[in-house]
């Protein structure tokens, strides 16, 4: 049923010679030849034991790594109607040049993908302009009004990954209920962007010391924990299957916890920029740190590595939310809420959190692939027989994030200017190079 | 000193330098010719995304007395009013030249954002509910000229301190010349939080009577609505200083307008102990201050002490 699209393009025939690889999910660890024919991993073998057939390319990466391609089930293309932020076609190279072999676009754009015309449109533009697969997630209500539910069980014929109404929360009980008994008839999770708007208000930022200091409206950590606590009731009374999006607060990761203790099927996901970032980055009031839910407290973010080690959350998806420069470029509290991420994601985890020794690499592929399971997608693995869906890594390489501009049309990164290792030469999404970096070379055989 | 966007910008001699020059330019302000030629020919926008009266007057007025010249620009009736993204409008503005722009905002952060944009002085004249550092400095000139030194005042904030740009600057700027400092009103709107900027946090005025000074905030009807008070009647019951509640060696402040009969009552407001009318031709010489330093300091790399007084002859008319 949920259907993920992109550009057809001739399937890679490629030989990576000697790279490092890694793959938790197919346990996968050490230096290996790996050949990929009409865009499936042919043959697995030792360093310089494969040879290259004939027209295919060869890749020297030794030294390099080799990885499952990650899987982001939380992107915001802006197509319809925002075009000037992103497209798919950009947003789609950005997601190639971090790593990524799929993502799952979000439907808060204008129109609203609410409707199973609009969905097929999508998708045939996605066929035209996606340089990796491309999933839709459809609203829940109408117009994200939060009043009449979408056409659901039409929606996912015509191939929506899921619902959401994301940007928002699904503020009424009963219409969350409502979904949740559709969901038995249609399938498709149900993922819940949760905040309470009577208590979020017109906060632009976490609520506490930093936001008293600085004289903004704050967003309560209880904005987002009373709803998963709430939406965590009803999906067990419902027997329903709910997602958790960009969790923010340790008061979340306690009910998510709680519900998860007591058998409901609810997962979680987590920003790299709630894992890395607190609300003492808003300090110099740069709209670059405004999101949506905002930067928490240490504790929080503590709270939320915590979580995403023991597996309480599941996944890291980056909500990458492109805004234009003269959009984010204005007082604080009138820019809008979103940080890109794509670009930046493997990198800045990688260095802030696999390096100083916090999570093996091993544990933060698994996060960065299990997105695929959540939505019920195919999960990338390095094994023979499965299309190729690789990124290949120089774990080696420093960068600053930015240096050289984004692929993304916007810039809005809030790591812009971390100094960063592991730098991503070359991803195969469904089979084919979606990204390869200007001077990384592959030559023939 | 280049730019006044927040009390943090400055250090205790630096408010001390403000205030000493403040006190040369109020001599100035007795004598029948009230203007100094200091800063001739140099443009002076005010820009204005908010109503204000005392505080945009003050400036102009400021401006004015140190021969500068003014450009008023208000929200209502500007290009401001039509869309134009602040950038633009300073875009616009910065191709006349501007030596300064004094910019009030309802938007936190709105003066920071200006000064990366242009090459003129930035003062702030209040940024959303975050900074409005002249009237911390003007309230601590008024209190060194009645008290010679605020070192170990103990000062009273009492009222709606959440959403008070004045009692953010206030805090800090008190705290640097050695007072403590209390917060205090209704926990809506005095969060234990403050206590992190070093105020001490009060949900009463039982112990009103310690302070030396009480400096009451405006209460705006919109609490009300939006329930952070149940009721102005009942704040007053709790919160208003009154003749009950001040003693008479206490000194009052309050950075206007007032709401005569909420937080405070008429007849503290008429009092001798009231410094309120102080604190309004304080903003004139103050706002002078602030102008002279940001336009005719002397430069930041020279380690030399700022010259004591400024040109103080009056103009040759």
């Amino acid at each position: 049923m949920s259907t993920l699209v992109a550009v057809s393009r001739p399937p890679a025939e490629l030989l990576l010679r000697g790279a490092h690889v890694i793959d938790p999910n197919a346990g996968i660890d050490g230096a290996h030849d790996v050949l990929v024919r009409n865009g499936e991993i042919a043959e697995i073998g030792a360093p310089a034991s494969l040879q290259a057939p004939a027209g295919a390319q060869i890749v020297q990466a030794e030294g390099k790594h080799l990885f499952p391609a990650f899987v982001d089930p939380h992107v915001h293309l802006r197509t319809p109607g925002q075009e000037h932020k992103e497209d798919l076609e950009t947003g789609t190279r950005a997601a190639a040049a971090g790593g990524y072999c799929a993502v799952v676009a979000m439907p808060n754009t204008d129109p609203v993908l609410d409707h199973p015309a609009l969905l097929r449109g999508m998708l045939m533009a996605a066929q035209r302009d996606a340089r990796v697969p491309v999933g839709f997630m459809a609203a829940i209500s109408i117009g994200l009004a939060g009043g009449r539910l979408s056409e659901m069980s039409e929606l996912r014929e015509v191939g929506a990954v899921g619902f959401t109404d994301d940007g928002k929360p699904v503020a009424d009980a009963g219409l969350l209920r409502h979904a949740l008994r559709y969901q038995r008839l249609c399938g498709g999770v149900l993922a819940l962007h949760e905040e309470d708007p009577a208590l979020s208000r017109a906060g632009v930022m976490h609520e506490g010391a930093v936001s008293v200091e600085l004289g903004l409206a704050g967003i309560p950590s209880i904005s987002e924990s009373t709803m998963v606590a709430r939406d965590s009731l009803i999906a067990e009374h419902e027997q329903g299957r709910i997602h958790f999006q960009h969790l923010s607060a340790r008061s979340s990761i306690d009910a998510l916890a709680a519900a998860r203790a007591r058998g409901v099927r609810a997962s979680g996901e987590v920003t790299p920029h709630h894992l890395l970032l607190t609300d003492e980055e808003v300090r110099p009031l740069d709209s670059n740190f405004k999101m949506n839910p905002p930067l928490r407290t240490e504790a929080d973010r503590a709270a939320l590595v915590q979580a995403l080690r023991d597996g309480t959350i599941e996944c890291i998806a980056t909500d990458h939310a492109p805004h234009a420069r003269d959009e984010k470029n204005v007082p604080f509290e009138q820019a809008p809420m979103g940080t890109t991420g794509l670009e930046s994601s493997f990198a800045v985890l990688y260095t802030e959190l696999v390096l100083p020794g916090v999570i093996g690499l091993q544990l933060l592929l698994e996060r960065l692939t299990a997105g695929a399971r959540l939505m019920d997608l195919d999960v990338p693995a390095i094994a023979v027989g499965r299309r190729a869906n690789l990124c290949l890594i120089d774990l080696e390489a420093h960068w600053t994030i930015g240096e050289a501009g984004y692929e993304s049309r916007s810039s809005n990164c809030c790591f812009a200017g971390r100094e960063v290792r592991g730098r991503n030469l070359l991803t195969l999404a469904d089979g084919a190079v979606a990204y390869r970096e200007r001077a990384f070379a592959l030559s023939a055989a | 000193m280049r730019n006044l966007v927040s009390i943090e910008d400055l250090d205790r001699a630096a408010i001390e330098r403000i205030v000493a020059l403040a006190t040369n330019f109020g001599q100035v302000a007795d004598r029948p010719i009230k203007k100094l030629p200091s800063l001739r020919g140099r443009l002076v926008i005010n820009l204005f995304y908010e109503a204000s009266t005392r505080t945009r007057s003050s400036f102009e007025l400021a401006a004015k007395r140190l021969s500068a010249d003014v450009l008023n620009l208000v929200s209502s009736g500007s290009s401001v009013d039509k869309g134009e993204s602040l950038r633009d409008t300073v875009a616009t503005l910065s191709a006349y030249g501007p030596d300064a722009i004094v910019i009030r905002s309802p938007h936190a952060g709105a003066p920071a954002l200006l000064a990366g944009w242009t090459h003129a002085a930035v003062v702030n004249a209040g940024d959303g509910k975050h900074q409005h550092p002249t009237q911390a400095l003007l309230d601590c000139y008024t209190l060194t000229q009645r008290l010679g030194s605020l070192e170990g005042c103990n000062i009273w904030i009492v009222g709606d301190v959440l959403h008070s740009r004045v009692a953010r600057s206030c805090i800090q700027a008190f705290r640097m010349l050695g007072a403590q400092v209390t917060v205090a009103g209704p926990p809506t709107l005095v969060p234990d939080e403050f206590a992190q900027l070093g105020a001490t946090v009060a949900h009463s005025l039982e112990d009103l009577r310690e302070a030396d000074v009480v400096y009451a905030l405006r209460m705006q009807l919109e609490r009300m609505e939006d329930s952070l008070v149940p009721s102005l009647r009942e704040y007053t019951t709790n919160f208003q200083l009154n003749a009950r509640r001040l003693g008479a060696r206490q000194l009052l402040m309050h950075p206007g307008p007032v709401n005569r009969g909420i937080e405070l009552s008429g007849e503290v407001i008429d009092s001798p102990q009231s410094l309120i009318t102080n604190q309004v031709a304080a903003g004139v010489v103050v706002r002078m201050a602030v102008l002279y330093e940001v336009l005719a300091g002397a430069p930041p790399e020279t380690d030399q002490p700022h010259s004591q007084s400024p040109a103080l002859e009056p103009q040759t008319a």
